[in-house]
């Protein structure tokens, strides 16, 4: 499978996504310069994390400007796969692939920690190889990571079986203190209503090796290769 | 705009003593223009020339087969560690900065150090800090300004470590009364990088071109160094403009560039523009490379019109580098820095005059021999005189410490005393996992990070880093401190897994004209000598910070320790937490120390805040017991047979077992804890209870090993002739501490209550 990860100047998850897909799960990947708009290749882009373009305005909001959004807006609306993992879900968002907003902490601190996820559904091709309502331990590392949306919007998230994690305690309750950063209903990552353009605060390349005391980040990546497999010709 | 006239006022003003100026005029064989006297006042500030430190630091051990490159090389120095890799490490203050302006004092610290290490070519990899504030107990107008010192400085290194993407791993902090008004801030940074990839900062042969890369230089940060070297009073607020403002973002941008140059050979020299800024870069990479440099200042972009050559030579505006460049590859330098979006400029080229000659629109302004600017600083031997104060510290006596009848109020004290409680309101603001290097990450006794040397599942290598000192231990006997800071991270390296490799040290004091605060200097320096030669850590490089004085004093002397280890095989990793359930709890050391007069109990932390005592002296060290307590404890953890290590520092042996219960914390809100039954009884005839449980003799560490193989694991510290003994079990849910007629009991959730949240409670 070729996975593309792009590089906004400032993006600084980005060398940590080559290690997991390339290193780890031995798939083919290169980085995208954001410049660059020739992604044609590919089938699945990774938007990482990191301060793109410093993000000294609103967290995204200037990376969703860039040449390379143009293309992965053109990729998405193949129906092709994007992730989008701690900033690259801020600029997704912003970009307006995925509904909703990022709003700095209710702390107003950055958290960096490892929390508890449940995985709310597995019809998706970031979910599909996790049991259902699993609970898996994996990294934040954000200032602003508290999801917004307007009722509405969150009523049709939740018609549509988009949330796809929720920030929940050790035992898999969603309660307030669960949640790093005050996101509403505790939601922690979503995808867009074709199932295809997934966001997350987490970092599930952060946990998805035994050597860094969690591999359960890695269903993650497994899902999206399940995914592509079985949508490809073999 | 004309130049002041040279007066005597103007010379004092920059902190120039009227025998310096008659060696400036040696140098120049004639009266300096105001502009160059700025250039040598700069120079020869102790940031820059380390004048009344040289003396202390030549003493240090700083040569071994691991040393690539050596301390006050370059930037920073590098170390070996096999297989063609090596590291790059250094810790540096910034210390004044963030007194007057925590935040972004602390941001620009950060940013420095990383600049340091990503000129030697180096990925920088990892960051860790030092601290120290005033109390921040309670609320009145103290603590508040303490509290605010605290979360600004940390909210600084977030802010610029976090965009910067490179994990803040570690580090300490501690709060005592004589840091109020001059918080310290010690960052440190390493880098990864190949042998073959050091760069070094000479600007070599003739004609090449000088680029200049980086943010418009402003008027911010205008002499930053000199005054880093002067005393904080009432008035320092009013040097707000010394400070100068990250921009963490641009500094990724240049760290990522720089590194992409390096790829290329089209460099020959690079040196980042920190302290002194575009001064010191240039008159150092001539005077190492043995020749001239020549700018002219209408070429460097600037942030504001009508800057004058002065402000434009002294100004520290950040993120900035001077690289020497190949002549003929200007295009493939020109072609990285545009591909980065970075400002540049060609602003000068090498010569072979020897001269660092600075001109504004063609016309010279500055003329100066840059070797002797950057090496002919005076250099003095200031008088060293023991302080006065000892007098009364020593003249006190243990037995002015009321017995210990209640034992059981006091651990919950000590946990919750913020030099002890954890750190998780400060490390969690820490982007610490970025990278995905980090094995244990904050909250054992060292950080450990994997080096991604091969890709999984490959047999990959591991670093331990820890950062240590006691102020108060060094304040009661400077040497002693100087050598329990550089035991105990050897310690901490040891009790992780890893074997002392090589050392950094911050040495921050008060004002070094006053004997006493340079004996202090003096006697802390042995100290870190004598542990650094017995630990085979030698100082690969670091800091001076003087004229830590507020109105109300000097601070404690804080000879900060920065330590590395090599940790070769995961299997060796080892944490402070207990494991399982009936693991058998084993003493390496003596539990006190009966040839300490004050058994442990000076400048502990008990005796701190307990009893509000800052007197006798520090626990004793002894070097050579201490390294066999070492060598044995980490050959038993190479062979397997140790599940938990943790040193026994501040708090003693009853804060150790406590952490041992309740540091295990996997997720939010969720802590493993674990009890453990603990009989110190065998110990307790004939010594004092609190020295018993609380005091901090050294040479200690609170292992636990499988029951089956305790017998085992004594016998063999006891062959090593390092005195040992179970001590009790893991297991349960209370700690249960027994000496003697004494029995206590504390349930672990309620001590891990206090010891998670009392910072946070106090931030509140």
């Amino acid at each position: 499978m070729k996975f593309g990860i792009i590089q906004f100047p400032g993006s600084n998850c980005d060398l940590d996504k080559l290690w997991v897909l390339q290193d780890v799960l031995k798939q083919e990947a290169r980085y995208l310069w954001h410049k660059d708009t020739d992604i044609g290749d590919l089938d699945c882009i990774v938007v990482p994390g990191g301060f793109s373009y410093g993000d000294y305005l609103r967290t995204g909001s200037i990376a969703r400007f860039s040449p390379v959004m143009k293309a992965v807006a053109d990729h998405a609306a193949k129906g092709k796969l994007v992730i989008g993992i701690c900033n690259g879900f801020q600029i997704l968002c912003e970009a307006g692939l995925l509904p909703g907003a990022l709003l700095r902490n209710r702390s107003l601190q950055f958290r960096c920690e490892h929390i508890f996820l449940r995985i709310e559904t597995t019809k998706s091709p970031f979910t599909n190889a996790a049991r259902a309502s699993q609970i898996i331990r994996v990294p934040v590392a954000h200032g602003e990571g508290c999801y917004f949306a307007d009722p509405a919007t969150i009523e049709e998230l939740k018609k549509n079986d988009q949330i796809l994690f929720r920030y929940v305690d050790a035992d898999g309750k969603v309660v307030d203190t669960a949640s790093p950063n005050g996101s509403v209903e505790n939601i922690a990552g979503i995808c867009n209503k074709a199932r295809n353009v997934c966001g997350m605060m987490p970092h599930p390349e952060r946990a998805s090796e035994n050597a860094l005391g969690s591999a359960d980040g890695r269903v993650v990546f497994e899902s999206i290769l399940n995914h592509l497999r079985g949508s490809k010709p073999q | 705009m004309t130049d002041p006239k040279i007066t005597p006022e103007i010379i004092a003003k920059h902190g120039i003593t009227p025998e310096e100026f008659e060696r400036i005029k040696g140098v120049l064989g004639r009266e300096p223009n105001f502009t160059e006297l700025g250039i040598f006042s700069v120079m020869w500030s102790e940031h820059c020339s380390y004048k009344n430190s040289k003396p202390v630091l030549k003493t240090f051990p700083t040569k071994g087969p691991q040393i690539l490159v050596g301390a006050g090389e370059e930037n920073a120095g590098v170390t070996d560690i096999g297989d063609g890799w090596a590291i790059s490490f250094k810790i540096e203050s910034h210390n004044h900065p963030s007194a007057v302006e925590p935040f972004q004092g602390a941001a620009t610290g950060v940013g420095g150090i990383l600049r340091d290490i990503f000129t030697m070519g180096a990925r920088p990899i990892l960051n860790m800090n030092s601290l120290r504030f005033g109390p921040i107990d309670g609320d009145d107008e103290t603590a508040r300004r303490n509290k605010r010192l605290f979360a600004g400085v940390v909210g600084g290194i977030a802010h610029y470590g976090n965009c910067v993407g490179v994990p803040t791993v570690g580090g300490e902090v501690y709060f005592d009364e004589s840091y109020e008004g001059n918080p310290l801030l010690n960052a440190l940074c390493l880098g990864l990088l190949r042998h073959e990839q050091i760069a070094r900062g000479a600007a070599k042969g003739t004609g090449n071109p000088v680029f200049y890369v980086g943010p418009a230089t402003g008027r911010d940060g205008l002499a930053g160094a000199a005054f880093a070297s002067r005393e904080l009073t009432e008035e320092s607020h009013e040097d707000r403009p010394a400070v100068q403002v990250g921009d963490p973002f641009m500094e990724k941008l240049v760290l990522e560039a720089v590194l992409e140059l390096l790829q290329t050979d089209a460099v020959v020299g690079i040196q980042d523009m920190g302290a002194a800024g575009l001064t010191c870069s240039t008159c150092e990479t001539a005077s190492r490379a043995g020749t001239g440099i020549e700018i002219d200042l209408a070429k460097v972009p600037q942030r504001e019109p009508g800057m004058t050559p002065y402000e434009i030579m002294l100004s520290e505006s950040q993120e900035r580098m001077l690289v020497i460049v190949q002549k003929g590859r200007e295009a493939e330098v020109q072609r990285i820095f545009d591909k980065w979006d970075l400002p540049w400029a060609e602003i000068g080229f090498v010569t072979d005059t020897g001269l660092m000659r600075v001109k504004n629109h063609g016309k010279v302004v500055a003329e100066i021999p840059a070797a002797k600017l950057a090496n002919d600083a005076p250099v003095y031997y200031r008088e060293a005189k023991e302080p006065s104060y000892f007098a009364k510290t020593r003249a006190w006596k243990i037995t002015e410490l009321p017995p210990l009848s209640d034992p059981q109020k006091i651990l919950p004290e000590l946990l919750a005393s913020p030099s002890v409680a954890s750190k998780n309101w400060v490390y969690r603001q820490y982007d610490h996992m970025v990278q995905t290097r980090t094995v244990v990450c904050p909250g054992s006794d060292a950080a450990v990070v994997r080096l991604k040397l091969s890709s999984p599942p490959a047999k990959d290598r591991y670093l331990a880093i820890t950062t240590d000192c006691n102020g108060t231990y060094c304040y009661l006997d400077p040497k002693t401190g100087g050598a329990i800071a550089v035991a105990e991270a050897a310690r901490n390296i040891v009790c992780s897994g890893g074997r002392p490799l090589a050392s950094t040290d911050n040495l921050n004091f008060g004002n070094p004209m006053k004997p006493e605060i340079f004996y202090q200097v003096r006697e802390s320096a042995k100290g870190i000598t004598e542990g650094c030669n017995t630990f085979n850590a030698p100082i690969t490089g670091g800091n001076v910070s003087f004229y830590n004085e507020s109105p109300t004093g000097a601070i404690d002397p804080t000879p900060v320790i920065g330590m590395v280890g090599l940790i070769d095989d995961a299997a060796h990793i080892t944490t402070q937490w207990f494991k399982n359930q009936g693991d058998a709890i084993i003493l390496a050391g003596n539990a006190v120390d009966t040839a300490d007069p004050y058994l442990g109990l000076g400048g502990s932390e008990y005796a701190k805040r307990i009893h509000h005592v800052k007197a006798g002296l520090p626990p004793r060290i002894d070097l050579p017991t201490e390294k066999k307590l070492q060598d044995a404890v980490l050959a038993l953890i190479r062979a397997g047979k140790i599940k938990s290590a943790h040193d026994c520092s501040e708090g003693g042996i009853a804060v150790t077992l406590a952490e041992s219960c309740i540091s295990k914390h996997p997720g939010r809100n969720k802590a493993e804890l674990i009890g453990a039954k603990v009989d110190l009884s065998a110990f307790a005839s004939g010594t004092r209870l609190d020295a018993l449980l609380f005091g901090e003799a050294q040479s200690r560490i609170v292992l636990s090993v499988a029951k089956e193989n305790a017998d085992a694991v004594v016998a063999q510290l006891k062959s090593q002739g390092v005195p040992a003994a179970v001590i009790g079990a893991v297991g349960g849910d209370a700690l249960e501490i027994k000496a003697g007629s004494v029995a206590c009991k504390w349930n672990v959730a309620d001590l891990y209550d206090g010891w998670w949240y009392s910072i946070a409670r106090k931030m509140a």
